[in-house]
């Protein structure tokens, strides 16, 4: 991989700019801008899937691209932002652990997906089977977003860029599912945050505050 | 083939008709007709699959084999039997004040998209499909859970769409190494998910890759499953939905859940030719028995301690299905089966018990049998057929569970018994105050509907007794298939 192509490198970028903006959201304090940097880490993600399929010459990525650039980038924070803004919940993020803790508990997962990632990636022959350990790392960097989070908002977002941690591990790993299963993943997250949006004029019209410190009643064993 | 079709698109027109007229009086029973007639599709396709075998349509996309096809037909009849029981049911619930109209929509139109996207997930041969309809079954059921808004039914289906959805995206991170590796055999276009060419190739897949593949995926779909320790959404969700809900969640959806986790493991087995999976799934299970079996003690909400009973009886299929062999893959399909009809027979009997006495708490449930006679009987039968009595067909299947345990795990037989005893204790001296004693019923403003109860526990009773020669064919040659 000396003499890596431009395009590898470029994907390579992006795949640093997807973990960085993993970190980034981890973070982050305001709602409004994780919506924000939810929006670019789906732009990242496009252009990588568009990148890989310029490259290898895989006519399906572009659809699926296009499919990411269409709802992570447009639909999905409008979405967001038009919820926050009739919610007027701008300022609502608190974690259960201080910033910099969560910040050191994020290096020890990066390190560990990579290592998990090594034989897998051994064993690929694609191009950018070096991005995989950065995929699992941003899937396993929300998950650690959505378990420190109290507030329904950032667990959605978290729950959203974990997905987009999968789609970039499918691309990297194998040029992307194929085209009907990602139709249908698409489907089920659209429809998902649409149910969410629901659900949170729900909670808050029940306990007039997203913060699920109030959905602590049911208890195990009662 | 046409048959495939009309069981999907049956209960799809269903949902949209139902979207725009769900409120209506006459709503209720446009939901059972619908079911009705997926309940006559699902039997012509069963038909047509005892008639000629096996078979691949619409360009390998769907398939039918003896492990789905009655799976299908048990998710259809009991899909059925739910519909004739919710149509009092939400009567009464609405009568009281419970749901509003516009709700009753929600709900009558998410009940029959719940029953598509299950039969769509156990008819699909495409993995990613599998994963796609039970994310979208989660999604269909988590406004059922929050049907009535309360405060504890908003936490439950909050818990339940996380939980659910990171789960999930476990088991795709899952469905995504598998593809990884099978697309090195069969090529990109090749049709690397389809499960039918999956398994024809399943010696040659990488077997470091799929073993850390089924890990993804048994903890992905194990928390549909509602194995411990992925458990925590399951009793919410049972106990704060309303009951049609809670019966098709613990009869039909954790069936499904567990049907993927098999399918997942036939391939993997067949890749690592060593006892990984078994291991993992016998241990699952193992933990999920014992835990489920302490914790119904503790439970003092009646749709509560029932749920436990259902992880309780997921973990017995699950430990089944990791002995693996002709006989106990035998006894899990049976037990699938006598579960299914028997839990959604006594959620049938406990909602409608729960509406007369005006609680859950089962310290508020008393003397039903004064009053009702025949939720009383419903009630104490399911339990007693749950706990696995003779001869009741639970007791069949545990039976040759523990057998066979003795026989290949002997170390496992002791926490069987014990979790068998202890839920036996915990279950009958709990049913057993809430049936007989002073009454507290009071009378419903609509005729509860009691015969789906006897006719899911005489079916229990039937396969306790005589198992018909063409499903004990079919679970036979099923239980070849899962090895």
């Amino acid at each position: 991989m000396s003499a890596a192509p431009l395009w590898a490198q470029l994907i390579n970028l992006l795949a640093a700019v997807l973990l960085l903006l993993a970190f980034a959201m981890l973070a982050q304090r305001r709602v409004l801008t994780l919506v924000e940097l939810f929006a670019a880490q789906g732009f990242a993600l496009a252009c990588s899937t568009g990148i890989v399929a310029f490259a290898t010459h895989q006519p399906h990525l572009y659809w699926s691209a296009g499919l990411t650039l269409a709802l992570k980038v447009g639909l999905l924070p409008w979405l967001l932002l038009r919820m926050i803004r009739q919610l007027d919940v701008q300022w609502d993020v608190e974690g259960l652990i201080n910033i910099p803790t969560t910040m050191l508990i994020g290096i020890v997962l990066v390190v560990f997906a990579f290592n998990l990632a090594v034989p897998i990636a051994q064993l690929a022959n694609t191009v950018t089977r070096a991005t995989l350990g950065i995929a699992m790392a941003s899937v396993m960097l929300s998950f650690l977003m959505m378990i420190t989070r109290r507030k329904a908002i950032p667990q959605v977002i978290g729950f959203l860029s974990m997905e987009n941690g999968l789609l970039f591990a499918a691309t990297s790993a194998t040029y992307g599912m194929p085209m009907v299963v990602e139709l249908g993943i698409a489907l089920d997250v659209l429809v998902g945050v649409l149910i969410l949006g629901v659900f949170f004029f729900q909670i808050r019209e029940q306990f007039d505050s997203l913060d699920l410190k109030h959905l602590e009643r049911l208890k195990e064993g009662e | 083939m046409i048959e495939i079709f009309a069981i999907l698109a049956i209960p799809l027109a269903g949902a949209l008709l139902l979207a725009v007229f769900g409120e209506r009086e006459e709503a209720p029973t446009v939901n059972v007709v619908v079911c009705g007639a997926t309940l006559i599709a699902a039997a012509a396709l069963t038909e047509r699959v005892i008639s000629s075998g096996p078979m691949l349509a619409a360009g390998k996309l769907f398939f039918v084999d003896p492990f789905n096809v009655f799976l299908v037909a048990l998710t259809a009849f009991v899909g059925f039997t739910t519909a004739i029981f919710s149509r009092p049911y939400m009567r009464i619930e609405h009568a009281h004040g419970r749901v509003t109209a516009g709700r009753l929509r929600l709900y009558h139109s998410m009940y029959q998209l719940f029953n598509f996207t299950m039969l769509l997930a156990l008819l699909t041969n495409n993995l990613g499909i599998l994963w796609v309809a039970l994310e979208g079954a989660t999604l269909a059921t988590v406004l059922l859970v929050s049907l009535y808004r309360t405060p504890e039914s908003l936490e439950a289906a909050w818990k339940y769409f996380i939980l659910c959805g990171v789960g999930i995206a476990q088991a795709l991170f899952g469905t995504i190494l598998l593809y990884f590796a099978a697309e090195k055999i069969l090529g990109a276009e090749g049709g690397a998910l389809l499960w039918t060419e999956l398994n024809a190739v399943k010696g040659q897949l990488e077997p470091t890759v799929l073993s850390l593949a089924f890990v993804f995926l048994l903890v992905g779909y194990g928390t549909k499953v509602g194995l411990v320790p992925l458990h925590n959404w399951l009793p919410d969700a049972h106990a704060e939905g309303p009951t049609p809900v809670s019966a098709v969640l613990s009869g039909l959806l954790l069936n499904v859940a567990l049907y993927a986790v098999v399918r997942c493991k036939v391939l993997v087995e067949g890749s690592l030719h060593n006892a990984f999976a078994k291991e993992l799934m016998m241990g699952f299970g193992l933990v999920s028995v014992v835990v489920a079996a302490f914790l119904l003690s503790r439970q003092k909400d009646i749709k509560r301690m029932f749920a436990y009973s259902s992880i309780e009886h997921m973990g017995i299929m699950t430990f089944a299905f990791g002995i693996g062999g002709a006989v106990a893959n035998f006894a899990a399909l049976l037990h699938m089966t006598v579960h299914s009809l028997t839990k959604s027979a006594i959620f049938f009997a406990v909602g409608h018990a729960a509406q007369k006495t005006g609680t859950q708490l089962m310290d508020g449930i008393r003397g039903l049998i004064t009053l009702s006679p025949l939720i009383g009987w419903g009630l104490v039968l399911g339990s007693l057929a749950i706990l696995g009595m003779p001869p009741f067909g639970v007791f069949a299947s545990e039976f040759l569970i523990l057998t066979t345990a003795m026989r290949e795990q002997p170390w496992a037989t002791p926490f069987l018994l014990l979790a068998l005893g202890v839920a036996f204790a915990a279950v009958f001296s709990k049913v057993q105050p809430m049936v007989f004693g002073e009454t507290t019923a009071k009378r419903l403003p609509a005729r509860p509907a009691m015969l789906p109860v006897f006719v899911h526990l005489a079916l229990v009773l039937a396969l306790g007794l005589w198992i018909p020669p063409v499903l004990a064919e079919w679970y036979r040659q099923a239980a070849r298939l899962i090895g």
